[in-house]
């Protein structure tokens, strides 16, 4: 393509090797965007390719590997590249879902960095065609006794809740781990899931030479310029001096952007619609171009600005939130302001679709950036690295655990603990934070193995969870990611729901050092084997690499968001007991697994061991196996076993939402100590229970499905206290005094008196 | 039932009350903020959500909307007004009610379930309830917190007007039950002449059993009820 010369702009810097590398490109990327445009690029097309070639938007050292995972399936519409994946739920109707990483922002600046994150994947459905109507947040932090902590989670909840609440999304789930490995690094990742009609998918597609391209929403600021490349480097004592890299977000105005969208896209007006999220006007309009096949010219006076002489750098790559990119059909502008003037937003032709393929922007009569598009989006270098095992995790990870006293005498004390442990106490002091319940469709809130929201066209049911247990992934990155998967398709299962899909977020550290290279190529070959198995295929996600402080990477930590329907509300299940008298079943083998166990960092302060094996084909037959009991009616509950082990799960079961409370009378046959028998956290386990005359059915179900499943027990009531007995030891413990600690831990911790 | 609901930028719980009413047989419409009409109907209702961002305060821009000037005509003209949550917020920045709805005592956001008393069932909102019945229905709000000077608080309580209380399961109106710092307890109120309601909590997310609870479907009919058959109470 002959590309033409943009003019030199007076004031722009010459470009040197410094500040190639200011850019974050490497001397050798900066020769290949000599060859593409022939030329040397100008000061404004270098910050062009240098927001759109990050990590952050080109994607470069992790598409390759991500080529792995499963992809397609009959039920997929819309895989990764677009805004959101996209799944036929039946009826007509589709299910639009993506997650998204905001962990750099809130790192700086906890409230604006949560709430943009959540505004962001809000606006990555609606530009599909697709309402809104869930929201879920998986989140990562260090030790709450650190006061930098406390202020980054109370920070990050209230910005999560502030934003979703103001909108109207209800949140339905998600997830939070504390651990000294997220101490300066929190991970904010945000989920939205959206609910259309099947004819009413839209694209990020810039078609029909000539149409408009409209800037709809706020005017474009100096904040967040470069926050995609700020997102692809590590943090660093010097972070604090990007605060304003961070964006600020207005919900309202996203609100307006919401109901307005939608009335577009339903109008037939426009052919195309993009968020402005990471590059801003840069990525959306060469995104569009790119996918379209045609060419978009931007002329940079017409853009509202609501400073005083931006430069097209500053206009091109700000990040200014609540902003839109629509390509409006030639005739058509006049209809499309009207449909935003209602809304109070404006609306501003800032240029046109072209047919040379080329991303121009022009200042005056002044060609100051012409790329062809497809460079920017197809052409970004990518890499596969070095990758190599770090020394120090291999001997963390075959650590002998065999010395540890697993007939202790206190497991009373230990339970309390665990109990106690925010990565296991009770949520409900950051979902009370959340409205739960706007749009009146929430049937199984925050708290559940997962959150559920009816359809009112039919039956069904969206289920959704968001999983990952960061330390198994670092002690062994293939088991760990595995198990990530296999723990969110317990989860759906539990409520009733059949895995359909998942969107996946990669927080990884510096890929560039082979020993996180490692970690992420081991991790998505793990979860492209779950994947595919479980026939859950990955419609998109997102990748976060440089999440590491001082150099001391995160865990890395691949969070699996996993949708999943419910064929008939009648079936839902909760994880809650039910009444006294009824039977308590296991499903799945208890081990004598303990590395990597919560049990393990809140006792002995380590985190070492070879993760719980995970046997995927008996996980797919647990699925399938718990799917038929409950669409059969048999259950009265099922809850996925995860941290804390059996011990655990069967607490959360009898605490319940606190108003509804049980005992517990358990009798275990199994030959094995009760730190593991308690407190393992062996794989593919579910606790059920049913009413007393259905036992004899449930045995017979998991024995056709191949399951292994033990009667261990009954509910009771909970003046009857929680009894556990084992062959070597046993725990017994008031319902009072458990339900004391796993209400009011995270409370107390936060400093707040736990009220009702 | 002809019930106009009323959008403003920013309302979330207009969609939810106009499910609400075509669920209980009533025929809602929507209303935009912008209107000065409300037309010929029977009831009107302002949702939930955040008008205008809540910026300056809950409801206070909201209330100088051009269409509040035709729901205080509707309202001084005896016409049953019901504002839910940010609604109740406006009705009390447009003086249509006493008090004021302050931030949370916790200065949080406060989502959870809780449980109401039915103070005085004998009015055109709550006569389908038995008097001093628990309800439980969920409150989501940062500005929940009901405050009114003494005066105004006694003429409330001496006539009568609080309508429902927060209370534990009891029905004893504790500090504990109390979810944002409410005075006396209050979730919500009546205007002198009986016509127009303001509460915090959210009936119209009680409606159905699978949502957790039924207990705002009588407040409701009682409306329902009051139309087809407008006999004083």
């Amino acid at each position: 393509m002959n590309v033409p010369s943009p003019q030199p702009r007076v004031g722009d810097p010459t470009i040197t090797p410094e500040l190639v590398s200011e850019h974050g490109l490497s001397s050798s990327e900066y020769e290949k965007i000599k060859e593409i445009l022939h030329r040397e690029p100008s000061f404004t097309e270098l910050g062009v390719f240098s927001a759109m070639w990050s990590e952050h938007c080109g994607y470069k050292n992790s598409k390759r590997m991500l080529k792995l995972l499963p992809t397609k399936a009959p039920w997929v519409i819309q895989g990764p590249g677009e805004n959101a994946g996209v799944i036929d739920i039946g009826d007509d109707l589709a299910l639009v879902f993506k997650i998204e990483s905001h962990n750099h922002p809130s790192a700086v600046e906890p409230y604006q960095g949560a709430a943009t994150g959540v505004g962001g994947i809000l606006r990555d459905i609606f530009t599909m065609g697709a309402r809104p109507i869930a929201v879920l947040d998986s989140l990562r932090f260090g030790d709450l006794n650190s006061g930098r902590v406390r202020y980054l989670f109370s920070g990050v909840v209230k910005g999560v809740g502030d934003y979703g609440n103001c909108v109207g999304i209800p949140n339905i789930g998600g997830e939070v781990f504390f651990d000294k490995g997220y101490e300066g690094n929190p991970i904010v990742n945000a989920m939205c899931l959206g609910l259309m009609k099947k004819d009413s998918l839209i694209k990020g597609e810039a078609e029909g030479v000539g149409n408009l391209l409209v800037a709809v929403g706020t005017a474009t600021g100096r904040d967040g310029i470069h926050g995609a490349t700020f997102a692809s480097e590590e943090l660093t004592e010097d972070s604090q001096a990007s605060r304003p890299q961070v964006q600020v977000g207005d919900p309202f105005t996203e609100k307006l952007l919401l109901e307005a969208s939608l009335e577009l896209i339903h109008s037939g007006y426009i052919t195309g619609i993009q968020d402005m999220g990471a590059a801003g006007i840069t990525s959306s309009a060469s995104e569009m171009g790119g996918r379209s096949g045609n060419g978009v010219e931007i002329n940079i006076d017409s853009v509202p600005v609501r400073e005083p002489n931006m430069t097209p750098y500053e206009i091109l790559l700000s990040e200014s939130q609540e902003r839109m990119l629509v390509v409006v059909k030639t005739g058509h502008m006049k209809d499309v302001k009207n449909i935003l003037t209602k809304w109070e937003l404006e609306a501003d032709e800032i240029g046109r679709v072209t047919d040379d393929g080329l991303f121009r922007v022009t200042e005056g009569d002044q060609t100051v950036v012409a790329i062809p598009c497809l460079a920017l989006t197809e052409d970004c270098p990518t890499y596969e690295r070095e990758g190599e095992e770090s020394v120090q995790i291999k001997d963390l990870r075959s650590r002998d655990l065999s010395d540890l006293d697993t007939k202790p005498s206190n497991c009373e004390e230990i339970f309390l603990g665990l109990l106690g442990s925010p990565n296991i106490s009770s949520k409900r002091w950051i979902y009370r934070q959340y409205d739960t319940t706007v749009r009146t469709n929430t049937i199984l809130k925050p708290g559940a193995d997962a959150g559920v929201v009816r359809l009112r066209e039919n039956n069904k049911a969206i289920a959704a969870t968001t999983d990952c247990n960061g330390r198994y992934v670092y002690l062994n990155p293939r088991t760990g990611a595995k198990a990530a998967v296999a723990e969110a398709a317990r989860n759906l299962v539990c409520v009733g729901a059949l895995p359909m899909a998942v969107t996946n977020n990669l927080n990884f550290g510096n890929p560039l050092k082979p020993e996180i290279y490692y970690q992420f190529r081991e991790a998505v070959l793990g979860m492209s084997e779950a994947c595919k198995l479980f026939e859950t295929p990955v419609t998109g996600g997102n990748v976060s690499f440089y999440n590491e402080t001082s150099s001391t990477p995160i865990y890395p930590t691949p969070v699996i968001g996993m949708v999943g329907i419910i064929e008939d509300t009648a079936n839902m299940t909760s994880p809650l007991f039910h009444k006294p008298g009824d039977s308590i079943l296991l499903l799945g083998n208890n081990t004598d697994e303990l590395g990597g166990s919560e049990y393990l960092y809140v006792v002995e302060d380590l985190v070492a061991g070879e993760p719980p094996e995970v046997d995927l084909l008996a996980e797919r037959q647990l699925q399938h196996c718990v799917l038929a009991m409950i669409s059969e009616g048999m259950l009265q509950s099922a809850h996925d076993l995860s941290e804390g082990g059996l011990a655990c799960a069967l607490a959360e079961s009898a605490l319940g939402n606190k108003s509804n409370q049980h005992g517990v009378d358990i009798i275990l046959q199994d030959r094995l100590d009760p730190i593991p028998l308690f407190f393992g956290e062996a794989q593919g386990r579910i606790l059920i229970s049913c009413d007393q005359s259905s036992s004899s059915r449930v045995l017979q179900v998991a024995k056709n499905h191949g399951v292994p499943c033990h009667e261990i027990g009954e509910v009771v009531s909970p003046s009857d206290g929680f009894k556990i007995a084992g062959r070597t030891g046993s725990l017994e413990i008031e319902i009072e005094k458990m339900s004391d600690i796993f209400f009011n831990s995270l409370p107390s911790l936060m400093g707040k008196a736990n009220k009702s | 039932m002809k019930v106009a609901i009323v959008t403003f930028p920013g309302s979330n719980c207009d969609y939810d009350l106009y499910k609400c009413v075509q669920f209980i047989g009533g025929s809602p419409e929507f209303r935009w903020h912008q209107d000065s009409s409300l037309g010929n109907v029977d009831v009107v209702m302002l949702p939930g959500g955040f008008s205008y961002g809540d910026y300056l305060r809950a409801g206070a821009i909201a209330s100088m909307s051009p269409i509040m000037e035709a729901v205080q005509i509707f309202a001084n003209s005896g016409g049953p007004v019901l504002g839910i949550c940010n609604g109740f917020q406006m009705l009390c920045e447009a003086n249509l009610l006493p008090g004021a709805l302050l931030r949370n005592e916790s200065l949080l956001f406060s989502s959870k379930e809780v449980i109401l008393r039915v103070e005085n069932n004998s009015s055109i909102f709550t006569k389908s309830y038995e008097h001093h019945k628990t309800l439980r229905m969920p409150i989501a709000h940062a500005e929940g917190n009901y405050y009114a000077d003494q005066e105004a608080l006694d003429q409330l309580e001496k006539e009568g007007r609080v309508m429902f209380r927060y209370a534990n399961q009891s029905g004893e109106t504790t500090i504990e039950s109390n979810p944002n710092g409410s005075v006396n307890n209050i979730a919500g109120i009546i205007n002198t002449h009986g016509n127009v309601m303001g509460m915090m909590p959210h009936p119209e997310r009680a409606v159905e059993s699978v949502l957790g609870s039924v207990d705002g479907l009588d407040l409701f009919k009682s409306l329902l009820a009051h139309i087809v058959d407008p006999r004083p109470v």
